[in-house]
């Protein structure tokens, strides 16, 4: 586990590496699309991007006169908001370990089945304090808790 | 190879999205079966990757550049159905933050690059690794075999959708012969930094790395010694702590009596 973990940070630091530091360093020759489209005479057909003017449009950063800075800050952004939408995504996506440890222990170990109690979604108690399994008014706390 | 706003005609643009979506739903499907709790971070961190590795531009011949597609990179690492979504993640930043990429060309970009370009460089990995010693040496090659066909591959949708809906008087054929021959090149750079990225990966956790699943199969099949004698069936609902202590299942008073028991025969000797 602490290899998957030392390998995702290396990744994460190399990424914010080169989007960060060394994209400043990269070619600025058009790309292989841009190239034919010009020696060809189709680049003309080109419309600006509808999102030209938005604080980020070509990898810089709006405001910030430093071209190094500029681009450096919209590589991190860009590394920052593809993380999150894909992390998130994919947590969502995962299979998740059927048996879940750790999450119903503390109220039934040994039960096989889990208490079929309905949730009663009129129920306006609030969770605050600690699960106590003696309560007599919260027979639903098997299913309140939420964030899946 | 991010198709601006204006090359495609709006009716191709639209029918290039539709694919773009169905490839889309489809992925969100399959990668739910690649994905569990050790490989969704990697798949993350793969799209992230991807995402940095696009910026860094390498000059190829002639005052052109070109950058990482990463498509079939991302397909070796998480699988093919999750590398999709890392791409088109990607795609979808590039063109709505960054302005890299039109709006109107997103599906035109993600069928090309996400679908094609994917598709196509992952069936030419699993075709090289059929026919390479499965080894992780030919894991590294087979990726960076699929990563260079990717790039003209994608090249060639870009070129397709040029056909059925440019805008532009040039010749589909000049068009065609231009961008694959400049793409065969870039798939060069592709095809060493894929190859490079794998084997790193591969060196530390091989078991991480989707495409070489094959690789570690000797070593979950293989018999534990003394593991099967006499035991009979395996019953692995028995916890262990329940089994006595010559390993055989507790049922074996009752089976003790029965000659129709597979292991009775060979103990009563």
């Amino acid at each position: 586990m602490t290899r998957t973990r030392v390998l995702l940070a290396v990744g994460l630091l190399l990424s914010l590496l080169v989007a960060g530091v060394a994209s400043h360093y990269a070619s600025s020759a058009p790309d292989g699309l841009e190239k034919v489209a010009a020696d060809k005479g189709f680049d003309e057909t080109a419309r600006d991007h509808d999102l030209a003017g938005s604080p980020f449009a070509d990898y810089q950063t709006d405001g910030v006169g430093d071209r190094r800075l500029s681009g450096g800050l919209a590589g991190i952004t860009g590394v920052a908001l593809t993380g999150a939408l894909a992390c998130g995504l994919f947590l969502v996506l995962r299979r998740r370990r059927p048996p879940a440890p750790g999450r119903d222990e503390a109220l039934s170990p040994a039960s096989p089945v889990p208490s079929p109690t309905p949730a009663s979604p009129a129920s306006p108690t609030s969770p605050t304090s600690p699960t106590s399994p003696t309560s007599p008014t919260s027979p639903t706390s098997p299913t309140s808790p939420g964030g899946g | 190879m991010h198709v601006p706003d204006g090359f495609i005609d709006l009716p191709v643009s639209i029918g290039a999205a539709v694919i773009a979506a169905g490839a889309v739903a489809v992925s969100l499907r399959g990668a739910r079966r690649e994905l569990d709790e050790r490989s969704a971070p990697l798949a993350g961190l793969v799209a992230v990757f991807v995402f940095a590795a696009q910026l860094m531009n390498f000059p190829v011949a002639g005052g052109t550049s070109g950058h990482l597609l990463g498509a079939v990179l991302a397909a070796v690492l998480v699988g093919p159905w999750t590398g999709a979504l890392c791409v088109t993640v990607v795609l979808l930043v590039q063109g709505l933050v960054f302005a890299d990429g039109g709006i109107t060309a997103i599906g035109v970009n993600v069928t090309d690059m996400a679908v094609i370009g994917l598709a196509a460089g992952y069936l030419v990995f699993l075709a090289l690794r059929a026919v390479l010693p499965s080894t992780r040496a030919g894991v590294v090659v087979a990726a960076a075999g699929g990563a260079f066909a990717s790039v003209p591959a994608a090249a060639g949708g870009f070129v397709a959708c040029y056909a059925l809906g440019g805008t532009s008087s040039v010749p589909v054929g000049t068009v065609f012969a231009a961008m694959v021959s400049v793409h065969l090149l870039i798939g060069i750079g592709e095809a060493l930094i894929t190859a490079f990225t794998i084997s790193s990966v591969i060196a530390v956790r091989p078991d991480l790395v989707h495409g070489a699943a094959g690789l570690r199969r000797p070593e979950t099949l293989a018999v534990r010694p003394g593991g099967t004698a006499g035991t009979g069936p395996v019953t692995p609902e028995v916890p262990d702590d329940l089994r006595d202590p010559a390993g055989a299942p507790p049922t074996q008073d009752l089976a003790a009596g029965s000659r129709s028991a597979p292991w009775s025969a060979e103990e009563s000797r």
